[in-house]
């Protein structure tokens, strides 16, 4: 009903663009987005954490642990997107059982944004005022009480603008994805707006993405500033 | 209450070994107010923090409430930390937390049932003085009120002793004060012990029954502060002490008036505990043929009496003055011709 409308109101200044079609583009661009932002979320909070407390002069210190931690959060940090999803390809079949979809995106997503949040939590943990930590030690808090207790609440606005950018992140992300059939904006603007010289659909294609981009960050920044009572 | 045994902390640095503690002895009583005085790098921090294990000693031994403190597991560790408040010079508060989350922090550790903890906090919050406080954000706070929440924090599990690691330092003098007072009032109350380390001895004059100077990781002195005010052996410990007895720029002060007319000598006596309430000015101007000129005196109050230094100078016959000296030790009060002979 909305994508008729649409259609009525610009079928003159975009004549290729199937407003259905942007919109399903959409949904998938937005579905990818978030599930793989979840699972980032996820796993970045808990690399992040283990570069924080294994790293020198930490609770846990742990030469080891942090040396292989951060080989592969660099490793993966590093690879180029667009070759990270071709060589994840084996182990994407494995997962999701298909190459086909929003889904089959999904790894490779997650495993490239996953280092980066990573890196950011380590960086966001490490703002932390060192005597904060002390003072939680003194009152008898256990390991556990410090990471749930000071760690995270304390890091929490660091914490969620760095999963804004890592939003940003994925968004565009999920436009490459779109090379292995993944579905989304940046297939549909590079199959349909560029393989075909339909530039109308790259253009609405790519306002769409801006919007969507904005939107991230706007709803990221107020988060932040209402959580950050310093 | 606390004693310390042979307790050294080496450090390795890239520079070598540093010995910030240097085998120490000490015991401290139940109910005292111990101050721990140096300038920084004296150890003096390394050796706070040893008391709870902050900082695990190379050797030797804590025994703080019964317990040795090297001897415990982690969880009894933890347990025992929960008896030892302590308070900081940056507060060391969480920002994400309100007065009334910070105060409750402690509670929430030792696993204190929510009802409970609500109310102990709000007992708290009215003993440091913070009442009406309780939602703010420790950002909407000041310096003062900042180590008000720190020691109620510190206070909440009920503990048994309080570790202060200079904890006025970042503050103005007239709060300082103000925190020294809640201290002193804290320890009246609760009969808690209160161990303070600290660089300015005023701080030590205020509110200590007893102090220890340490320089190189070592005590260098210790004992009653009244008594080390009188008798200060070392040298680093008549510079603490010249800190809170003399007026500041007493010297140049006086230099000006060396030879000046009607002062012939300039003498310094100092007064310890009930000395300070005698007339003794008034004696020495009635019984011999002197002047007298007062220049400069100050008192101070401790915690076991008051403190004082007064500087006088005195023109008369060299027999005359000589009378007055032997006059002024015969009443127990200290004296130094700082000039003239």
């Amino acid at each position: 009903m909305s994508s008729s409308l649409f259609s009525l109101a610009f079928v003159r200044l975009f004549p290729n663009v199937n407003w259905s079609n942007m919109y399903d583009a959409t949904y998938e661009t937005l579905h990818m987005s978030f599930i793989a932002l979840i699972f980032t979320f996820i796993f970045g909070i808990f690399l992040g954490l283990v570069l924080f407390l294994t790293a020198k002069g930490n609770l846990w210190e742990n030469k080891v642990i942090y040396g292989i931690t951060a080989f592969f959060v660099n490793v993966f940090r590093s690879i180029p997107f667009i070759i990270l999803i071709v060589l994840l390809i084996p182990f994407t079949r494995v997962i999701v059982g298909t190459m086909l979809g929003p889904s089959a995106a999904l790894p490779a997503l997650i495993i490239g944004a996953a280092p980066f949040y990573a890196r950011m939590v380590e960086i966001a943990l490490r703002e932390i005022d060192k005597g904060v930590i002390e003072a939680s030690k003194s009152m008898g808090a256990s390991n556990a009480q410090i990471i749930f207790k000071v760690l995270l609440p304390e890091a929490m606005p660091a914490l969620v603008s760095g999963l804004t950018v890592t939003a940003i992140a994925l968004v565009s992300y999920t436009a490459m994805a779109g090379v292995i059939g993944a579905g989304g904006l940046g297939d549909l603007a590079y199959r349909e707006g560029f393989q075909r010289r339909q530039t109308d659909i790259t253009f609405v294609a790519t306002v769409i993405v801006l919007v969507i981009v904005f939107i991230v960050q706007l709803i990221g920044d107020l988060i932040t500033n209402k959580l950050d009572k310093r | 209450m606390i004693s310390l045994s042979d307790l050294v902390k080496t450090f390795h640095t890239r520079d070598g070994k540093v010995t910030a503690v240097d085998h120490i002895q000490l015991t401290i009583d139940e109910g005292e107010i111990f101050g721990i005085i140096g300038y920084s790098g004296a150890g003096k921090s390394t050796l706070i923090r040893l008391l709870n294990m902050l900082e695990t000693p190379t050797s030797g031994e804590v025994v703080v409430a019964g317990k040795n403190m090297g001897r415990l597991t982690k969880q009894q560790l933890r347990e025992a930390r929960q008896e030892i408040g302590m308070i900081f010079q940056h507060f060391n508060l969480l920002w994400s937390r309100t007065v009334k989350e910070n105060i409750a922090f402690p509670l929430e550790i030792k696993g204190v049932p929510k009802a409970e903890r609500e109310k102990r906090v709000n007992e708290l919050i009215s003993l440091v003085g913070l009442d009406g406080r309780g939602g703010s954000y420790p950002s909407q706070l000041s310096g003062g009120q900042k180590q008000r929440v720190g020691i109620a924090r510190a206070l909440a599990n009920n503990p048994k002793v309080l570790l202060c690691d200079e904890a006025t330092s970042a503050l103005d003098p007239k709060t300082t004060d103000s925190i020294l007072e809640l201290l002193v009032d804290i320890n009246k109350k609760l009969g808690l012990t209160i161990v303070l380390i600290t660089h300015e001895m005023h701080v030590i004059r205020k509110i200590c029954h007893r102090v220890a100077v340490m320089e190189h990781g070592k005590i260098v002195e210790q004992g009653p502060v009244l008594d080390v005010f009188k008798r200060p052996r070392e040298q680093m410990t008549k510079e603490f002490v010249k800190q809170v007895t003399e007026p500041e720029e007493t010297e140049e002060t006086l230099k000006h008036l060396f030879g000046a007319d009607g002062i012939g000598h300039v003498l310094q006596l100092t007064f310890v505990g009930g000395d300070a309430k005698k007339p003794l000015i008034n004696d020495i101007i009635r019984t011999f043929d002197v002047t007298v000129n007062i220049l400069q005196g100050k008192i101070s109050q401790t915690q076991n009496g008051p403190y004082g230094s007064l500087f006088i100078g005195v023109e008369g016959d060299r027999q005359e003055v000589q009378k007055v000296l032997e006059y002024i030790r015969e009443k127990h009060v200290s004296v130094e011709v700082i000039h003239g002979e």
